[in-house]
């Protein structure tokens, strides 16, 4: 059964499209067919951090307005058979995409791939609403700051009004030492705000900006911080089908990372 | 000084008058009557104003009657109305009561650009996250971390009291007043309350207090006793 997850945030710059591109790849790792889908109109950025910028012909935009099959803009990925990504328009704008024809593409989507992962771009206006419209499940993406917090409980608020099943939360940008110091929010504060599961955490990691500019997701190294959260995070992503498993795998998951980032200091 | 009539009789007490009025004939037969027996009492003019006070027993009046009686009494100098005190409600008023006196209970987590109001009084079991309101025209009682906004007695019942089990919000508003977090950081305080205080300030203070400030707030009783 497919699944289509979309990736969101509220506030700009948390690093959605930097998770959606990870976590594609992640999975894809793990032998599944995936499909990443940038809804972000105008603003398009995930196939620069994917590395297939040059291969664009078709968007999602022409497809929606019909001007060519959903098929040929998917573009496929230089390193994997089994990973796809649909690219956003940057010459149109946000009105041009409806929640329909969202809903449409990934009905059809959803017959060729296992995992379907919307990239949904910043705020929660139109842009919003054609990600969040075909997607089962939603991954909200917050830093550790004040300001992410908020808008990550803004946008959890607004996902209660879609037909979507209980949001997870994935904290990027964690810098152990801040948060032992005290000068940023930890963990646990996040999580007993937000108060909905913890997916996985994410250090806050230069090797991200390294691979991110060279067009190579991090999550393609076999053993940086930020590789191994975003991988850890995929396989709980496959556990979720295994509910009885899921807290001991997230468990699993937390105290790893946990005695990972123990390592640094 | 008793003086007994068919329909109105009037009481004399240190407050001023009370007009006991019959509550089985027709509304204008009384009118009649009153008006006959007020315009045998003659008032000096340096004699000070007097209260009335009105009471109708079993008689229920709408809008334009009671509007005819207060005018009928006032036409009488010397005469100011006090008050008009029946035994009977409409049901519409009734079920106003009834609403404003209950309490809902609401099992959720008020996120942030979320408003939740109800009638009556407002039992959270959950959080309110910053960013997050809370509205009620009774008391809200929150379960839960109030970390957002609290409004009770939004009709203007300073009465009203919010007590949450851990209190760290961005304001709390009571009726018409208001206050706000200190602009420094604070840590927040479990098992308080706020209400106003006699000096017409919110103040947040150990829930136990409560019981001391706000007596009535027992049971359905209250409600219907204080109107």
């Amino acid at each position: 059964m497919a699944e289509a997850i979309v990736i969101t945030s509220g506030k700009g710059g948390v690093g959605k499209t930097t998770t959606t591109a990870n976590l594609g790849t992640a999975l894809a790792l793990l032998n599944k067919k995936v499909c990443l889908m940038d809804t972000d109109i105008g603003l398009r950025n995930l196939d620069v951090v994917m590395g297939l910028e040059n291969r664009i012909i078709y968007d999602i935009i022409d497809v929606a307005q019909g001007r060519c099959k959903l098929k040929q803009a998917l573009i496929k990925d230089k390193r994997f058979d089994y990973l796809f990504l649909l690219p956003a328009a940057q010459t149109s704008d946000k009105n041009d995409l409806t929640p329909d024809s969202v809903v449409e593409m990934i009905a059809e989507l959803k017959k060729e791939f296992d995992y379907i992962i919307i990239d949904c771009p910043a705020g929660i206006e139109q842009g919003y609403k054609n990600a969040v419209a075909g997607a089962d499940h939603a991954i909200v993406v917050t830093t550790p700051e004040k300001s992410s917090v908020r808008d990550a409980d803004r946008i959890i608020g607004l996902l209660e009004h879609e037909e979507i099943s209980s949001p997870k939360l994935v904290i990027n940008r964690i810098r152990n030492h801040m948060m032992k110091s005290g000068d940023m929010l930890t963990i646990d504060e996040v999580v007993q705000v937000l108060s909905i599961d913890l997916l996985g955490i994410v250090a806050d990691d230069e090797d991200v900006i390294k691979a991110s500019n060279r067009g190579e997701p991090v999550a393609f190294q076999p053993n940086t911080k930020a590789s191994i959260s975003y991988r850890n995070i995929a396989r709980r992503i496959l556990g979720e089908s295994v509910p009885l498993q899921s807290l001991e795998d997230e468990k699993g998951v937390f105290s790893k990372v946990k005695r990972f980032l123990g390592m640094r200091n | 000084m008793v003086l007994k009539n068919q329909y109105v009789m009037i009481k004399g007490t240190r407050d001023g008058l009370t007009l006991f009025l019959d509550d089985s004939c027709s509304f204008n037969d009384l009118l009649d009557e009153l008006d006959k027996t007020l315009s045998h009492d003659e008032f000096d003019e340096d004699q000070a104003m007097i209260t009335v006070k009105i009471h109708l027993g079993n008689r229920f009046l709408h809008k334009e009657q009671d509007e005819q009686l207060r005018t009928l009494i006032r036409q009488r100098n010397k005469l100011v109305v006090q008050g008009i005190e029946s035994n009977v409600i409409s049901k519409a008023e009734a079920i106003q009561w009834k609403e404003d006196s209950e309490v809902r209970v609401v099992s959720k987590t008020i996120r942030s650009g979320q408003v939740y109001q109800v009638q009556g009084d407002l039992l959270l079991i959950g959080d309110i996250n910053p960013g997050g309101t809370v509205k009620a025209t009774g008391n809200i009682y929150i379960m839960g971390a109030l970390r957002g906004v609290a409004h009770a007695g939004i009709n203007g019942n300073r009465q009203a009291v919010i007590i949450a089990s851990f209190m760290k919000p961005v304001q709390l508003r009571i009726a018409d007043l208001y206050s706000r977090a200190p602009d420094y950081e604070t840590e927040g305080v479990y098992m308080e309350c706020g209400f106003i205080d006699e000096s017409e300030k919110i103040l947040i203070d150990r829930l136990q207090l409560v019981a001391k400030k706000r007596p009535e707030l027992n049971g359905f009783e209250r409600s219907v006793l204080n109107g």
